[in-house]
């Protein structure tokens, strides 16, 4: 199981969760980022490399991944 | 803490490359962590060169984008970019918080979303520009009859330009990006657009429209002056960028024809070439410890976002063009809070221009010798100045 929070006070809007990980992060109305389902069961290895990518990449470092 | 003082490598603007990138990042790369060099200028700065380092220096709080801050590099001939003071409205030169009440008064024109909604006017535009190509003959300047027309149109488009300006738009954006234009004719087009985006912030201000500059002019955030510095600065920050990914994307799909029609080959380009390799400037406000180097408040930084995506140990054979890797980590945008706004709307406007131009020109070649190509191997920008094609 991960977990996913998210600091909506540090994104930047830029979006580049979206393009990766569509099925698990939005932007809302003002541009920031939203988790669509913040408890990811153990999903298929290429989906979980893209929730790891999307928190990688995020150039606000907005994204934490909490494993168990 | 390293403690050697060694003699700064002269860093040169020109960069050689065949085409790119230079084979000396490699080698400064290699050196380690941070490296002195000295600027045309006659300054010394610490050139970053690995992609840790590039991000760790692009999010680090004591490291301002301000050019109003003593040491602030100045690449030389194009003079540097304005700082805020200047010209009111230019946040990529502001840091936090002034910065954040820009950047989010935009963010909401810039999410996904709202892109993939503009997706059905880049096309349009995109056939059009195709159109008129195709009506003037077999040959063309792929860069000044398309790569360049593209992302103006597309600008013209977001602020809301109307249709019966765009040509005047056009043709003095068109000035600012072109090679032989004089300083004086940059500075008068300069003046130009700027006396134009007022007049039509004040129109829109009378009847707002459905475009970004009428949303902003709602919002009140911003005062006009601010407003029509914002404006400019999409203008700028959105035109030659993408033109030049563009045009090196048609040189490299044409080289590489098992590319054509992936859409994963726009994030490799935009890592394979970073156009703009040094455009992300950045100066100590304090004291800081980068890789072991100590950066002392007022020596200014220069993050080299072509080295960082061709470093070796985040990409496996960074020097070749592969559009089936994960080239996702690459910082061709730059990284940390000033990280491209507009990268969402470059993508669509990369993909679509290639999947239009190779679907509707299923001919097009190029109709020089790749090595004699001129590449901008002398500019700010990494890109083509012209690119002579037939079909």
């Amino acid at each position: 199981m991960i977990r996913i929070s998210v600091d909506t006070t540090r994104c930047i809007g830029a979006g580049q969760c979206v393009l990766t990980a569509p099925e698990v992060f939005d932007q809302d109305d003002n541009g920031f980022v939203t988790v669509i389902d913040p408890e990811q069961a153990d999903g298929p290895p290429e989906e979980v490399a893209r929730l790891r990518t999307a928190s990688v990449i995020c150039p606000s470092q907005s994204i934490t991944l909490h494993e168990d | 803490m390293s403690s050697v003082e060694s003699d700064p490598i002269p860093f040169m603007l020109r960069r050689k490359g065949e085409p790119f990138p230079p084979r000396e990042y490699a080698e400064i790369r290699q050196q380690g962590g941070l490296i002195r060099a000295m600027l045309p200028t006659g300054v010394a700065v610490w050139l970053v060169t690995r992609h840790e380092e590039v991000r760790a220096v692009l999010t680090d709080p004591r490291i301002s984008s301000n050019p109003a801050h003593e040491g602030f590099p100045s690449p030389g001939r194009t003079g540097g970019v304005p700082s805020a003071t200047e010209v009111p409205g230019w946040f990529v030169a502001l840091d936090q918080p002034e910065h954040g009440r820009f950047r989010k008064a935009l963010i909401p024109e810039f999410t996904v979303r709202r892109i993939r909604e503009m997706r059905p006017a880049i096309q349009e535009i995109v056939d059009g520009c195709i159109d008129a190509m195709l009506a003037r003959g077999d040959t063309a300047d792929l860069v000044a009859d398309f790569a360049l027309s593209v992302p103006s149109l597309v600008i013209s488009s977001l602020l809301g330009v109307p249709n019966v300006d765009r040509d005047f738009f056009e043709s003095k954006t068109r000035v600012l990006v072109t090679i032989s234009s004089t300083d004086e004719q940059r500075d008068d087009a300069s003046r130009q657009i700027l006396r134009y985006l007022t007049r039509l912030i004040a129109i829109k201000t009378k009847r707002p429209g459905d475009d970004l500059i009428s949303k902003l002019v709602v919002t009140g955030i911003m005062s006009p002056q601010e407003l029509s510095g914002v404006a400019m600065l999409l203008l700028i920050a959105g035109h030659e960028t993408t033109a030049n990914n563009i045009a090196l994307g048609v040189v490299t799909l044409l080289a590489n024809p098992q590319w054509i029609g992936d859409d994963r080959a726009v994030e490799e380009l935009l890592r394979f070439y970073s156009v703009a390799d040094m455009v992300a400037l950045r100066v100590a406000v304090e004291d800081v410890e980068i890789a072991g180097q100590l950066v002392k408040a007022g020596e200014g930084i220069v993050p080299l976002v072509a080295a960082a995506n061709h470093d070796g140990t985040v990409f496996d054979r960074p020097d070749e063009f592969d559009p089936s890797r994960s080239a996702q980590q690459h910082v061709a945008f730059g990284y940390g809070m000033h990280q491209c706004l507009g990268q969402n709307l470059v993508r669509v406007e990369m993909e679509i221009a290639y999947r239009s131009l190779f679907a509707r020109i299923p001919t097009l070649e190029i109709a020089q010798p790749l090595q004699d190509l001129p590449f901008k191997y002398d500019g700010v920008l990494f890109g083509l100045h012209a690119l002579p094609v037939r079909w």
